[in-house]
């Protein structure tokens, strides 16, 4: 017989799919699209998400080979698991796709995200910032005598735990960058 | 260039539509005598063109507008082939690259418009990547699940000059979908065949878009395993009307018996089918008692509506060939008994006779016009368009498709004013052959300047416009379900459609009385040029079989009996 094939669809805990295709419950999921860098290709995977109406949380684009021209888009998903099977198969069909990798489900993974959070305000709060972004290991990348500006990385969740923070402490701004995501490995 | 990579990949036909920013391209056109351009009189009505031309051929068709509101005519035509799996080539002309972004005269974002509607498309930049591009656009259209695809080129790239690349030097890159089937899936099928005691082949356009051997070998596994099958309106054809395991169509306006088969298997084997919605009608009623086995070529295909107990990707012809030489190695077993009984249970169902219909002496039915359509022309070198609407599935109930690609309709959109078009393209294919296109006159008006194309190549198509004063299937509809309140969809200041043929230098015939029906025919069919045949039916006639809408496949309505009001509830909201 042959050797135990282990199938896209496959959860972390088996090697088969026992998940239940068309149950209610919705789910996040982490999805990896390695694309060809050509103009719109961007816009195809939005309108996809758009035309269909699928959710994006996150969504994080850059190229990562220049030399073979190739792009990766991170994009966070929620929905039931029948959903998430289409948009994996979507985006596949997808011409200058070149790769899809469910991240949630195929195996242990490393999410980072990075933030910057604009943070003013005078004495004692001033103090309690500065200490709170110790904890954080967020690090000062400005500051003036009435702000700063921490940049922090790490899990959306730890950023939405500092930022929940600040915001009695004088939060002004924040920019975050979406999730970038790894399989972890070799 | 791009004459010469349109040439390159065997091009015999253009349909298009000259304009300012293609001229360069038009003029290349003028000093060859290779490739064929036929001007059309609506950039929509090229691209419906291109399809039946594709249909009917199996090859890609190729279509060249301008840009701006020569790209966004196209819209229509590029959606439509995009929900049914056409191959088209698409070229558009652009303003100077320059120029792009300006709002500069008869510009329009036309990749960007066209995204959501095409299979993939380019915006060609540099000369360099023209010919390249060409290639792989032909590519892209045809390999795995076929579409249409667009290329824009801006009118200095084609202007200027650059080294040609010919079609063996361009790699189709990454794009290779998988087109043999997964062995162990497949052996899961076969065992399912041996042991089935209910089956049915649910079978749709994917058979026809695989190619002749798809439908030859279909043919070989319904005949050696002598189990019933059924089609959607895509796939007429795949199997002969003729051959002893038919059931007819399925779906909303399907045959009782298919709809019944459908029901009640226990093995259901959807060959390139997609579980539509005027196929499944209500998803959680659709098929109790199943084990489903869907063979797709898209993946994404798979599990979208249905839950599928044994998905198979891969090309129909090479899943089949694998299928069949499988269950032969292994004895060619079926439980004979078993689906001898359910054979009877199916006659029972056919007994039903669900196509009958109330004759009448004095005014045209729909349903004969057809049979007697058939019933003349059966045997010839026939192929059929249709428009959309109730004429459609009156035509896929009543006409009998012997070969695959002889039926062209637009299914997954519904586009009135396909067939007119569509009826010229697959002629410009097949300059020989009779081709009919079965229309309402509502659908029939909506691109009816073609009939100056039609004239000006001297296409001998035959317009059969089933008249009816209505939009049958809307005013269908508002009886069902908005209590006879027949809000717009009557034909008011209808044109008399003999003068109009005639006006274009074509031929009119107007029919009224059933008696004259086969001479008028006949008359039709004998003359050479192109025909409009107005043939004045009765006007309220409804289209049954019907699953109404939110009903499983076992609640259909048969006949005329009490219908009105029959959809209610959650299928009101439904369309």
């Amino acid at each position: 017989m042959s050797a135990l094939k282990i199938k896209k669809g496959s959860s972390k805990h088996s090697a088969y799919n026992l998940r239940p295709n068309f149950s209610d419950v919705t789910e996040t999921h982490t999805i990896a699209v390695l694309v060809e860098n050509e103009p719109g290709v961007l816009a195809r995977v939005i309108g996809l998400f758009s035309g269909r109406g699928y959710n994006i949380e996150s969504l994080t684009v850059a190229e990562v080979d220049h030399q073979g021209h190739l792009s990766r888009i991170t994009i966070v998903t929620k929905g039931t698991p029948q959903v998430i099977e289409q948009i994996k198969a979507q985006l596949g069909r997808i011409v200058p796709v070149r790769d899809v990798h469910d991240l949630t489900v195929e195996g242990p993974s490393v999410e980072r995200e990075l933030a910057l959070l604009k943070v003013s305000g005078a004495g004692d709060k001033r103090v309690e910032a500065l200490r709170l972004a110790d904890i954080f290991r967020a690090q000062v990348v400005d500051s003036t005598l009435e702000s700063f500006v921490f940049q922090l990385t790490g899990t959306p969740d730890k950023i939405d735990a500092f930022a929940d923070l600040m915001r009695p402490l004088g939060l002004r701004e924040i920019a975050r960058t979406g999730v970038a995501a790894l399989a972890r490995g070799a | 260039m791009v004459v010469q990579a349109l040439k390159d990949q065997g091009v015999e036909v253009v349909f298009g539509y000259p304009g300012g920013a293609v001229l360069p391209i038009y003029d290349e056109i003028f000093q060859q005598n290779e490739i064929q351009h036929v001007l059309v009189r609506h950039e929509q009505g090229a691209v419906h063109m291109a399809e039946g031309y594709a249909r009917s051929t199996g090859k890609p068709g190729v279509v060249l507008v301008t840009s701006g509101p020569g790209a966004t005519n196209a819209v229509t035509g590029l959606t439509d082939a995009l929900m049914d799996s056409i191959p088209l080539v698409v070229l558009t002309g652009q303003v100077p690259t320059f120029m792009i972004g300006s709002d500069a005269f008869q510009e329009a974002d036309t990749v960007g418009i066209t995204r959501p509607c095409t299979k993939h498309n380019w915006l060609v930049k540099e000369t360099e990547a023209l010919s390249k591009t060409i290639h792989e656009a032909f590519h892209v259209a045809t390999a795995g699940r076929p579409g249409p695809v667009l290329v824009d080129i801006p009118k200095d790239v084609q202007f200027a000059s650059a080294a040609y690349q010919p079609k063996p030097a361009v790699s189709t890159r990454h794009y290779q979908p998988q087109v043999k089937g997964d062995m162990e899936m497949i052996e899961d099928l076969v065992e399912a065949i041996e042991t089935s005691r209910r089956p049915v082949f649910y079978t749709g356009g994917g058979v026809i878009n695989s190619g002749p051997a798809a439908s030859q070998l279909l043919r070989e596994l319904v005949e050696a395993t002598g189990f019933p099958i059924t089609s959607t309106l895509m796939g007429l054809g795949a199997y002969p009307a003729s051959g002893k395991h038919w059931l007819g169509m399925l779906g909303m306006h399907g045959l009782y018996e298919a709809n019944l088969a459908m029901h009640g298997c226990d093995l259901m084997i959807n060959l390139g089918a997609r579980f539509d919605d005027r196929i499944t009608g209500r998803i959680d009623a659709f098929s109790p008692d199943s084990r489903k086995v869907h063979v797709d070529i898209d993946p994404s295909s798979i599990n979208k509506v249905v839950k599928t107990d044994i998905p198979i990707v891969g090309d129909i012809a090479h899943v089949l060939e694998d299928v069949l030489a499988l269950w032969k190695s292994r004895g060619r077993k079926v439980n004979r008994e078993a689906v001898d009984k359910w054979w009877q249970q199916i006659e029972e169902w056919k007994k039903v006779d669900c196509l009958s219909y109330k004759g009448s002496d004095t005014v045209i039915k729909p349903q004969y016009a057809l049979e007697r359509l058939e019933a003349l022309t059966k045997g010839m070198d026939r192929y059929i368009c249709t428009e959309v609407g109730q004429h459609q599935m009156w035509a896929a109930q009543y006409l009998g498709f012997e070969d695959p690609n002889r039926w062209m309709t637009s299914g997954g959109l519904g586009t009135m004013g396909y067939g007119f078009p569509a009826s010229i393209g697959v002629q410009m294919a097949h300059r020989d052959a009779l081709v009919i296109n079965v229309a309402g006159e509502a659908s029939w008006l909506m691109n009816m300047q073609e009939l100056g194309t039609a004239k000006q190549f001297e296409l001998p198509v035959k317009q059969f416009i089933l008249n009816n004063e209505r939009l049958g299937m809307v005013r269908q509809w508002q009886q069902l379900l908005h209590g006879e309140r027949y809000s717009h969809s009557w034909s008011e200041s209808l044109p008399d459609f003999v003068m109009l043929a005639e006006a274009f230098g074509c031929k009119g015939i107007q029919c009224k009385d059933p008696k004259d029906l086969d001479d008028a025919i006949m008359e039709m069919i004998r003359y050479d040029g192109p025909v409009v045949f107005d043939c004045l039916v009765e006007k309220h006639e409804n289209c049954f079989p019907m699953i109404p809408s939110g009903e499983p496949h076992n609640k259909m309505l048969l006949g005329d009996v009490n219908a009105t009001n029959a959809i209610a509830g959650k299928g009101a909201v439904l369309v």
